[in-house]
């Protein structure tokens, strides 16, 4: 597979143009992005927020190519992102996007190192390299001892770090979280965040959906969507997580 | 090209849903099993048909004398009709190439006896075309031949029981068997799938019969087949040419049925045919019906299968899953469980068949038992039935958004 590569903004993660989406409604269509202007620096942890309605998970989907733009660019890694098919945007995924979702999606008939293992399997890893790999990420979001264990024998909290176990496996661009601390109490989720800001330490640049105002201060920049425009988008002073854990 | 990761995914799938694999198994365990017995019920009722009438050639006509009821040409009625052999003859030169195989037949009953051995017996004195008109089947040495009856041979062939009582479990073949106080050398053993019965004869010369036990040459009874080049309709009009033509070699009354009798096997046989053709239809009817109640279940429970697994499909393309591997991996695996499914319907099936078979005599039902080719026809229709029923839902299933798969309940 090659990609187009073009050489400006080498060092933006994500740049998106004049972004818009509208979904028809009966005879009428309802535009939920009205045109986004928004990009993403390597190494940077941004949160979108919004009240719902606001498109902010339409964005979202966008970027996580589950749902194409009617109208303006996507350039993911310096790689235009457009005329997706199914089997494209599978790969892309594949590639360059890891997911957190806020209720975990975890395959509960497979164990932690299954679960981990899943991005690199569809990547065509064998099945040696696949398990050290799914070892070497669980060891980071420490659940070493937790790795023959199925979803529902873990925490909501280990669930969660699973997950992101998972995303990092298949080693993204990009760790798209929607609301990853959604369906957990604030003790854990203050630990996910923690977590996250350390991988965040370490370089990988991540994108946080979420509603609550304090996660959002955990990142470093904070923006606002209302009505499919993006009314504020501004650095913020972080708080650590760590304090709080 | 085997790829021995994707059967990993399969086999960890069919084995950790367990309730899931084994509702789809079942479905196609149960078509199978009944496809099964059904068919193999209906071919123990076709074989109990077929067998009544596998002991004779099909197109036999068999031809007995009794006395008159009728007076007939100055004749008195009770007179008594004796075929000879120049009867035999008769039929067996004036007809042509209309008559196949022509035997004439004496009845004897007699003591047989082999050392200390001692049994009573039919004696059938033959032609050597009995055979064919018997569907004899002689499987050590020979059967009675032109030159025996040249020679009025002291020979018999004797039915496979008959060596069984009276040489135990020595062979029969070469040793001379006491007859009513003449021995007799035993020249063949013969099987029959008539019965029993059938194989409780013995069979000798009808020249020799006729020397030694009466001095004439009368005969009880003339088989004889016809050409099987002749329709139905042609074999009937024959019979009754034969009937006529010996009505007036005796000066019989045209009306008197008790004289001379001609049975022909037509009539029954196509009968038969008929029926086993019904049987057949029926069988097929019934067959298709199992097999489309089982293509309907698949449907039903892989419609089931992918919509419980929507929210796992949505996870596999959240993480790189091509549509085409989510397609390929439901239909493999929905094949899979259909045909191990179904082999197993089919084992017990074979089993229970097994099992019962016997038992089922008495109600018409011999050696109940279906043809591997056809049940592993039935099986790869259900395979494919399953592909293609699984086909669509994961077609479907794959082409979900994942945010829709995924978004919560």
């Amino acid at each position: 597979m090659t990609f187009v590569k073009t050489n400006k903004h080498i060092n933006q993660m994500l740049e998106i143009k004049k972004l818009h989406k509208s979904y028809p409604i009966g005879k009428d269509s309802l535009h939920v992005l009205k045109g986004i202007d928004f990009s993403i620096k390597a190494g940077e942890l941004v949160a979108i927020m919004g009240s719902s309605g606001s498109g902010k998970s339409t964005l979202l989907n966008i970027i996580g190519m589950l749902d194409e733009a009617d109208e303006g660019d996507y350039i993911l890694d310096n790689v235009p992102i457009k005329n997706l098919n199914e089997k494209k945007a599978a790969v892309y995924r594949n590639k360059f996007l890891g997911f957190i979702f806020q209720s975990f999606n975890l395959i509960n008939y497979k164990n932690a190192v299954e679960n981990v293992s899943l991005p690199l399997y569809y990547q065509g890893v064998n099945r040696k390299e696949r398990h050290e790999k799914a070892m070497f990420h669980l060891g980071k979001v420490g659940l070493t001892d937790w790795a023959k264990h199925l979803p529902n024998e873990l925490s909501g909290g280990q669930k969660q770090r699973v997950a992101i176990a998972r995303a990092l496996a298949a080693q993204p661009k990009l760790l798209l979280a929607d609301e990853p601390t959604g369906a957990l109490d604030t003790k854990t989720s203050y630990e996910i965040m923690d977590f996250i800001q350390e991988l965040n330490d370490e370089g990988k640049t991540i994108l946080i959906v979420t509603h609550e105002e304090d996660i959002a201060n955990m990142c470093k920049r904070i923006v606002r969507l209302k009505d499919g425009v993006i009314m504020e988008d501004s650095y913020v002073e972080q708080v650590r997580a760590s304090q709080y854990v | 090209m085997f790829d021995l990761d994707l059967w990993r995914e399969i086999f960890q799938s069919i084995s950790k849903n367990k309730l899931r694999s084994l509702l789809s198994g079942f479905t196609v365990s149960f078509a199978i099993l009944l496809f099964t017995l059904l068919f193999g019920i209906a071919n123990g009722l076709e074989n109990t048909f077929n067998s009544f009438f596998k002991d004779d050639a099909q197109n036999s006509i068999f031809i007995q004398s009794g006395k008159t009821t009728k007076p007939y040409k100055g004749f008195k009625s009770g007179r008594e009709i004796q075929f000879k052999n120049e009867d035999f003859d008769y039929l067996k030169n004036d007809f042509g190439d209309k008559v196949q195989y022509i035997t004439s037949r004496v009845y004897k009953s007699l003591t047989a006896s082999y050392k200390n051995e001692k049994n009573n017996y039919q004696i059938r004195a033959v032609h050597p075309d009995h055979q064919y008109l018997e569907k004899t089947l002689v499987y050590e040495g020979r059967y009675i031949t032109a030159k025996d009856l040249q020679e009025k041979s002291k020979v018999i062939v004797i039915g496979r029981l008959v060596e069984e009582d009276l040489f135990a479990k020595t062979v029969a073949l070469g040793k001379y068997v006491n007859l009513g106080g003449i021995q007799y050398k035993v020249v063949g053993v013969y099987r029959d799938d008539g019965g029993d019965n059938e194989e409780r004869m013995i069979y000798m010369p009808i020249t020799t019969a006729q020397n030694i036990y009466g001095n004439n040459d009368y005969v009880d009874q003339i088989n004889l087949t016809y050409n099987p080049a002749m329709g139905y309709d042609e074999a009937l009009s024959f019979s009754s040419l034969l009937t006529k033509k010996l009505k007036d070699r005796f000066d019989i009354s045209p009306k008197d049925q008790r004289a001379v009798r001609v049975r022909n096997m037509a009539e029954a046989s196509k009968g038969v045919n008929q029926m086993t053709s019904v049987l057949g239809i029926l069988i097929l009817v019934i067959g298709m019906g199992t097999l489309i109640a089982g293509i309907v279940g698949i449907a039903n429970i892989m419609i089931f299968v992918v919509k419980e697994r929507t929210k796992e499909l949505g996870i596999r393309k959240a993480l790189g899953a091509t549509p085409k591997s989510i397609v390929r991996m439901i239909m493999l695996e929905s094949i899979l469980v259909t045909a191990l499914a179904g082999y197993l319907g089919l084992l017990i099936g074979m089993g229970v068949l097994e099992l019962i078979g016997d038992s089922l005599k008495q109600y018409f039902i011999t050696n109940p038992s279906v043809s591997t080719s056809l049940i592993v026809g039935a099986t790869i229709t259900l395979i494919l039935a399953g592909a293609i029923a699984g086909y669509l839902p994961a077609k479907r299933a794959a082409s979900i958004k994942p945010i829709v798969a995924l978004r919560d309940e």
